[in-house]
C-alpha cells in the first residue's frame, strides 16, 4: 500500500517541540516524528499513549520464571536427584539465582524482539526512510496526506511553526 | 507532564522553621526520654525480659565462646549503650548519604536532582554530632565491654584467662588505637568533604558562574573514591566487629546498601513533607518519580546483597559462618525470627510491590508510605545486626525506641536548621534550568 506524506523539516529540537504542539492544536494529525536522538517530552507533546510493552514484559518474565523453576525442580528433584551440601533435593533458596537470571533473560529478549517487531525495526532488504537527514542533523515531522488535503494551507502551518522546508514523499510498505 | 512553555524565572525560597515545628521536634525528644525512662523501669522490674531464654542460649553458646564469655552490665544499662551505638551508626550512615548522593549527581553531570540538592546538603549535618556520639559511646563500651567483645582486657594475650585465639589473630587490625584512628579518620574525611561541597555550593549562590560547579565535580570524585573504601571498612568496624568471631566479605556492601536506600528514603520523605508544607515549588512529579525509582531500585539492591550473603552461608553451611544466621533464625528461642522475616517483607516485598507501577512512583502518598516503611525497616535491619551479638537473648524494644526518638528529634532540629540557612533552590547552579524543566 502506498502512502503519501508531507514532511516538515526542522533544524532544532526546541522548535520542533513547540511546532508539534501548535500543529496538533491547528487540527492536523501528525503521523510520526523522526529525530536523530530521543527528545524529552515529545511523547507527551505528540499525545502518544503509554506503551503496553510492560504488560508483555511481565508475561515474558513469567514464562522465564516458570521455565527456570521447571528446569531446576525437574532435573535436580526428579530426573537426577543429588545430595548437595546436605540440602533437600528441591532447595528453593538455591534456585533463586538461576530463576532470577532466566526471568531477566526471557524478559529482555522478549521485550527487544517485541519492540523491534512492532516498530518494524527488524532487518529488511529495503529500509523505508522518509528523509535520510533525520539520522543526521534534521528533525522530520511526517503528516499523512491524500488528494483532498489542502497542501498550501498545510505548508503554511508548517512554515509558520519554523519548518525550514516542506517536502512530499510517497512511500510503499510503510 | 511535559511543559514546553517556559515558566516564570526561578526565585530563591527560604525555609522558615516555625516555633511550633521546633516545639514538635522537642516533643519528639521528650517523648523519647519518657519512653526511655519507662523502658529502664520495665527492664529493672524485669517486665518483658527474656532472662531464661538468655541463659539457655548463653549456655548453648558458651561452648563456642569458651573462656572468653564475660558478664556485662545490668540489662538496662547494656541496652542503653548498645542502642546508642545502634542508633548512632544508623543516623550517621544515613546522614553521610546526603553527601554521597550529591557527589554522585555531580560526577554523573546529572541535572534533575538540582532542586533537591539542598536537602542532601542538610542531611549531612548530622555527621559532626555523629562523630562525637560515636566516640563517647565507644568510651561507654569500656564500662563493662558491652559492645565489643574484642576490647575485653587480655583477650589477645596468650596465657590470660580471657584469651581468645580467634580474636588474637585479628589484633593487627582490631586494636583500640587503630580502631579509634580509623573512626576519626573516616568520619573526619566525610565531614571535610561535606563541608567542602557545602561551602562551594554556598559560594556559588553568591557569585554564580560554572567555576564552582567544576570544582564540586573534582571534590565529589575524590570523595566517592574515599567513601567507597571507608564506608566498607566502617561497616566492618562499627557493625561487623560486634560479632567478632564471624566475618563476611559481603558485609561492607550490605551495610552500605542499607544506609544508601535509607538515605534516599529520607531525602524523598523530606522532599514530600517540604512540598506539602508549601515549599519546593519547582519539584514536580518527575523529580518524585526519579526518587521513587531510586528507592525501588535500591530496595532490590539491598535484597540482592542480603541474599548474596545469606545464600552462600546457607549453602556452604560452615559452622563458623552459619552461626550468624543460626542466632537470627531460631536462636535464643526464636525471638529474632519474626524480625528476620519481617525485615525482608518491609524492606523488599513491600517497596517492590507498592512502587512497581509508574503511577505509584509519581504519587506523594505512596512514596510517603514506602519511604517511612524503608526507614523503619532499615532501622530494624541494623537492630538485627547489633542485638544478637551484643544483647544475646536479652533484647527489647522500649528503651531502643525511646533512644531512636531522641535521635530523630535531634536529627530533625539540626537538619531543619541547616536547611533554613540557605535558599532551598541553588539559584546559580548551572543545571537548575534543566532540573526545573525535568520530565520523565
Amino acid at each position: 500500500m502506498t502512502k503519501r506524506f508531507a514532511l516538515g523539516i526542522f533544524d532544532d529540537e526546541d522548535v520542533l517541540l513547540h511546532a508539534v504542539e501548535n500543529v496538533r492544536e491547528a487540527g492536523v494529525k501528525i503521523y510520526e516524528v523522526f529525530t536523530p536522538f530521543p527528545i524529552h517530552g515529545i511523547d507527551d507533546a505528540l499525545g502518544i499513549e503509554r506503551s503496553r510493552l510492560p504488560i508483555a514484559a511481565f508475561f515474558f518474565g513469567l514464562t522465564g520464571l516458570a521455565f527456570a523453576l521447571w528446569l531446576q525442580i525437574y532435573t535436580l528433584g526428579f530426573d537426577w536427584p543429588m545430595i548437595i551440601g546436605g540440602k533437600p533435593h528441591i532447595a528453593l533458596p538455591a534456585f533463586i539465582p538461576v530463576s532470577f537470571e532466566l526471568t531477566v533473560l526471557f524478559c529482555c529478549h522478549g521485550m527487544v524482539i517485541t519492540f523491534y517487531t512492532i516498530s518494524k525495526l527488524y532487518p529488511r532488504w529495503k529500509t523505508p526512510v522518509l528523509d535520510v537527514r533525520s539520522t543526521d542533523d534534521k528533525f522530520v515531522m511526517a503528516i499523512e496526506v491524500n488528494e483532498s488535503t489542502d497542501m498550501t494551507k498545510l505548508t503554511q502551518i508548517l512554515r509558520e511553526n519554523g519548518a525550514s522546508e516542506v517536502n512530499q514523499k510517497e512511500m510503499s510498505k510503510f | 507532564m511535559a511543559t514546553l512553555t517556559h515558566q516564570e524565572s526561578v526565585t530563591a525560597e527560604y525555609l522558615e522553621v516555625s516555633p511550633g515545628t521546633r516545639r514538635k521536634f522537642m516533643l519528639i525528644i521528650v517523648a523519647g526520654v519518657a519512653v526511655l525512662v519507662l523502658g529502664v523501669i520495665m527492664s529493672m522490674l524485669g517486665i518483658g525480659a527474656h532472662h531464661e531464654a538468655a541463659e539457655g542460649a548463653a549456655a548453648a553458646h558458651g561452648a563456642g565462646h569458651g573462656a572468653g564469655e564475660h558478664h556485662g552490665s545490668a540489662p538496662w544499662l547494656k541496652r542503653i549503650i548498645v542502642s546508642l551505638w545502634h542508633n548512632n551508626v544508623f543516623f550517621t550512615g544515613v546522614s553521610a548519604i546526603g553527601t554521597v548522593f550529591m557527589a554522585i549527581q555531580y560526577v554523573a553531570y546529572a541535572g534533575w536532582s538540582v532542586v533537591v540538592k539542598r536537602i542532601n546538603e542538610a542531611l549531612s549535618a548530622w555527621l559532626v554530632p555523629g562523630l562525637v556520639i560515636m566516640m563517647v559511646v565507644f568510651g561507654l563500651n569500656f564500662i563493662n565491654y558491652d559492645l565489643f567483645h574484642w576490647t575485653v582486657p587480655g583477650i589477645m594475650d596468650k596465657g590470660s584467662e580471657t584469651y581468645d585465639a580467634i580474636v588474637a589473630g585479628k589484633s593487627g587490625f582490631l586494636n583500640i588505637p587503630f580502631y579509634l584512628i580509623r573512626m576519626v579518620l573516616f568520619l573526619g574525611l566525610w565531614i571535610f568533604f561535606t563541608k567542602r561541597l557545602r561551602d562551594l555550593s554556598l559560594e556559588e549562590d553568591l557569585h554564580g558562574g560554572t567555576e564552582y560547579f567544576h570544582k564540586s565535580i573534582n571534590v565529589s570524585a575524590g570523595f566517592l573514591v574515599i567513601y567507597a573504601v571507608s564506608s566498607s571498612m566502617a561497616a566492618w568496624d562499627w557493625v561487623m566487629s560486634v560479632d567478632v568471631h564471624w566475618f563476611s566479605t559481603m558485609f561492607g556492601w550490605y551495610v552500605f546498601a542499607s544506609w544508601w536506600v535509607s538515605g534516599i528514603a529520607a531525602v524523598t520523605l523530606c522532599t514530600i513533607l517540604l512540598k506539602q508544607a508549601g515549599y519546593l515549588r519547582w519539584v514536580k512529579e518527575s523529580h518524585l518519580h526519579d526518587l521513587g525509582k531510586f528507592m525501588f531500585g535500591f530496595s532490590i539492591f539491598w535484597t540482592y546483597v542480603w541474599f548474596s550473603q545469606f545464600m552462600l552461608i546457607w549453602y556452604a553451611n560452615l559452622p563458623e559462618e552459619s552461626v550468624y544466621f543460626n542466632q537470627r533464625l531460631g536462636g535464643f528461642n526464636g525471638q529474632y525470627t519474626w524480625l528476620f522475616f519481617g525485615n525482608l517483607i518491609i524492606n523488599f516485598a513491600f517497596p517492590f510491590l507498592v512502587l512497581m507501577t509508574r503511577d505509584a512512583k509519581r504519587q506523594m502518598i505512596m512514596l510517603k508510605i514506602v519511604s517511612i516503611a524503608i526507614l523503619v525497616g532499615h532501622w530494624s535491619d541494623f537492630y538485627l545486626m547489633f542485638m544478637p551479638g551484643t544483647m544475646k537473648g536479652d533484647n527489647g524494644f522500649v528503651i531502643e525506641i525511646g533512644i531512636a526518638l531522641i535521635f530523630l528529634g535531634a536529627f530533625l532540629i539540626l537538619f531543619t536548621k541547616r536547611l533554613s540557612q540557605a535558599s532551598l533552590v541553588p539559584l546559580h547552579h548551572p543545571f537548575l534550568d534543566e532540573s526545573v524543566h525535568h520530565t520523565t
